[in-house]
């Protein structure tokens, strides 16, 4: 009865879910397909094979400007977000203060917070004070949109780190100060690189709030999205398959990076019953 | 061996008991509202092999971590020698631990961790390679020096968390329950290394663990502590021959507690009877199982109630438990009332028999508070 059942239902689920993906990765295969096509976005499936688009994009000057000005803010970005995030970590970590919870709540908000809204107060911000919009108000909005994210990824370094290990430091001498330079920072490694790729990739295709705070200089993705006011052009597909496997480049290594941390700390209990082999060799 | 020895002083626990390395007055912990410490005072003798020994919970853990300067007081002082050591932060005692976890740094090679100490006081170059390649010889792990910490057994950790600590020649070393993730072989072969390695090296350890049979094959005293106060501080021998209270007699070994009635000098625990010393009225008596004897009935001794230097009882055999040299037999004295001994080359025991104890192994314990 059961297997029946089971079996009746099973095509209809795989169809499911054949469809969920396709309609999350058809558009994205079809981007790629298309930055190969000799006729640029028409007809299906393409004819002729050619990597014209990619020679093309690469003699592009305004095309690589963007996407200059986009590293650059994404690793200015990135120091910010890690500047600000480490200590408002360290504090939720390690000390207990009136208001904590709300401090937590705060600081993890903007990954909640829709980018228009993030956008636009800090747009009025920017205003308020007399700034020019420029790559600079967009470096600093990334930045402060991005210390919840390395705060929760460097909050979770720092809740397996062993405090016995900081401990130790301290007894052997070590102030606190060299302890939290010796000891704290270097098994918190991974877990700011970690935070660092995933707060560049976040960065790099970054749309909402860079909108709101352009100045002169685009961004890739704005330098793209302008252009396709134009229409769709062969070129951005290759530029856009390029950003796609850039940014899945980055997670996979982020998220290798997050497993090994998290495998290293489950790796230490069994050393114990290696124990014999280890005395008696 | 000898060489690598950084302090060839002999440790005599007697010649230098008059002067302590450390001295523990009147120390009360609380962790908010509960109180883990209720006024300890003790003092270590240089070179002396020092086991706080207790129950989890008795706060002998909190005890170490305020020696080390993790934890701080909320009264009381610790000295060490002429220094009031509570009031120096913990990077800058002459103090080093041995943690329960080992704490090794992972980030940092076998040798690294065992400069690490040397490198934050700013030695020597020079030195620092001569003493840690040293301190390693002494524990044998030389061989590991540039070995990542992740590639060692627990019991090489163990030995590189000793290094790293003795390499810094503490004027005390902590050891906080080091040999409990070792398994029960390795465990023993660590204690015997552990207790040369403290005479070859003649710094004062003081060890915590909640394991009678190490404290009392390692050390010179043990401190015996029960729900946050010292319930006993003597050598091994002593305390197990001589328990002060009947807390101390249960946890360090088995024993029988005998309830018994004292009138001019003679204890009476229903039909046993064995003469003492002390004030009248109702007493515990300590006894120790390998103190109670198989009876020679055949040699017709009469029962005198006037010779009591020894106590003769008769008692059921309930149970009998093979243990090699020894077994360990219940005897049914009646009354529900059952007493542990423990008989040598018995054979096997049934029925009724009678048994009989020198009066001194009887020890008068008082029973204490109950925690």
């Amino acid at each position: 009865m059961k297997g029946g059942f089971q079996s009746r239902r099973a095509p209809l689920l795989g169809a499911y879910a054949f469809l969920v993906y396709a309609f999350l990765y058809f558009p994205i295969i079809v981007l790629v397909v298309y930055s190969f096509n000799g006729f640029g976005v028409g007809g299906f499936p393409p004819a002729n094979w050619t990597l014209d688009w990619y020679r093309q994009l690469f003699t592009d000057g305004a095309l690589w400007d963007a996407v200059l000005n986009s590293v650059i803010v994404a690793a200015v970005a990135v120091a910010i977000a890690l500047g600000l995030g480490l200590p408002a970590a360290l504090a939720l970590d390690r000390t207990d203060f009136p208001g904590k919870a709300l401090f937590r709540r705060l600081v993890l908000l903007p990954l909640i917070l829709p980018g228009i809204i993030t956008g636009l107060s800090l747009l009025m911000l920017f205003v308020a004070v007399g700034m020019k919009l420029s790559l600079v108000t967009i470096t600093l909005g990334h930045g402060t949109a991005l210390i919840s994210v390395a705060t929760t990824e460097i909050f979770a370094g720092l809740q397996k780190l062993e405090r016995a290990q900081e401990e130790a430091s301290l007894d052997l001498g070590a102030n606190h100060w060299k302890t939290f330079w010796r000891v704290t920072l270097p098994n918190l490694r991974v877990s700011l690189i970690a935070a660092g790729l995933l707060i560049f990739t976040l960065s790099l295709d970054e749309i909402a709030v860079s909108f709101f705070l352009i100045g002169r200089d685009n961004t890739l993705p704005l330098e793209i999205w302008s252009r396709l006011r134009r229409g769709i052009t062969p070129e951005i597909n290759a530029i856009s398959t390029l950003i796609l496997f850039f940014s899945i480049g980055m997670i996979l290594l982020w998220y290798r990076l997050r497993t090994r941390l998290q495998g290293a700390k489950e790796s230490a209990a069994p050393l114990v019953p290696a124990s014999i082999e280890g005395e008696t060799a | 061996m000898t060489k690598a020895a950084p302090h060839a002083a002999a440790a005599d626990p007697a010649a230098t008991a008059a002067t302590p390395i450390l001295s523990i007055r009147q120390v009360i912990k609380q962790f908010g509202q509960r109180p883990v410490l209720r006024g300890i005072s003790l003092d270590v003798a240089g070179g002396e092999f020092l086991t706080i020994l207790g129950e989890s919970g008795s706060g002998k853990t909190t005890l170490l971590r305020l020696i080390a300067g993790f934890e701080d007081l909320d009264s009381g002082e610790i000295w060490m020698a002429e220094e009031r050591l509570d009031r120096i932060p913990a990077h800058r005692r002459q103090v080093n631990t041995v943690f329960q976890s080992y704490a090794i740094f992972p980030h940092l090679s076998v040798f690294e961790n065992v400069a690490y100490g040397l490198r934050a006081k700013n030695t020597a170059k020079s030195e620092i390679s001569e003493r840690v390649t040293q301190a390693l010889a002494m524990v044998k792990m030389g061989e590991f020096a540039q070995a990542a910490p992740a590639k060692l057994s627990g019991g090489q950790q163990q030995r590189v968390a000793l290094a790293r600590a003795l390499v810094n020649r503490p004027r005390v070393l902590l050891l906080d329950e080091p040999l409990s993730a070792l398994d029960a072989n390795l465990r023993r072969q660590m204690q015997v290394e552990l207790k040369s390695l403290q005479r070859e090296v003649g710094i004062t350890f003081i060890f915590v663990t909640h394991d009678q049979e190490e404290a009392m094959a390692l050390s010179d005293r043990v401190a015996l502590l029960r729900a946050g106060l010292l319930e006993q501080v003597a050598p091994p021998r002593e305390i197990y021959g001589e328990p002060d209270t009947a807390y101390a007699a249960r946890f360090i070994g088995q024993t029988n507690l005998l309830r018994a009635e004292v009138t001019d000098g003679i204890a009476s625990a229903g039909t046993i009877v064995w003469r003492t010393v002390g004030a009248a009225g109702t007493a515990t008596y300590s006894l120790r199982p390998e103190c109670i004897r198989l009876a020679n009935e055949s040699a017709g001794i009469p029962f005198a109630a006037t010779d009591v230097s020894t106590a003769r009882f008769r008692g059921r055999i309930r149970n009998q438990t093979f243990g090699g040299a020894m077994d360990l037999i219940e005897i049914d004295c009646g009354n529900a009332h059952v007493i542990r001994a423990r008989i040598a080359n018995s054979g096997i025991l049934s029925g009724e028999r009678e048994f009989e104890f020198a009066a001194d192994d009887a020890v008068r314990v008082r029973e204490g508070e109950d925690a």
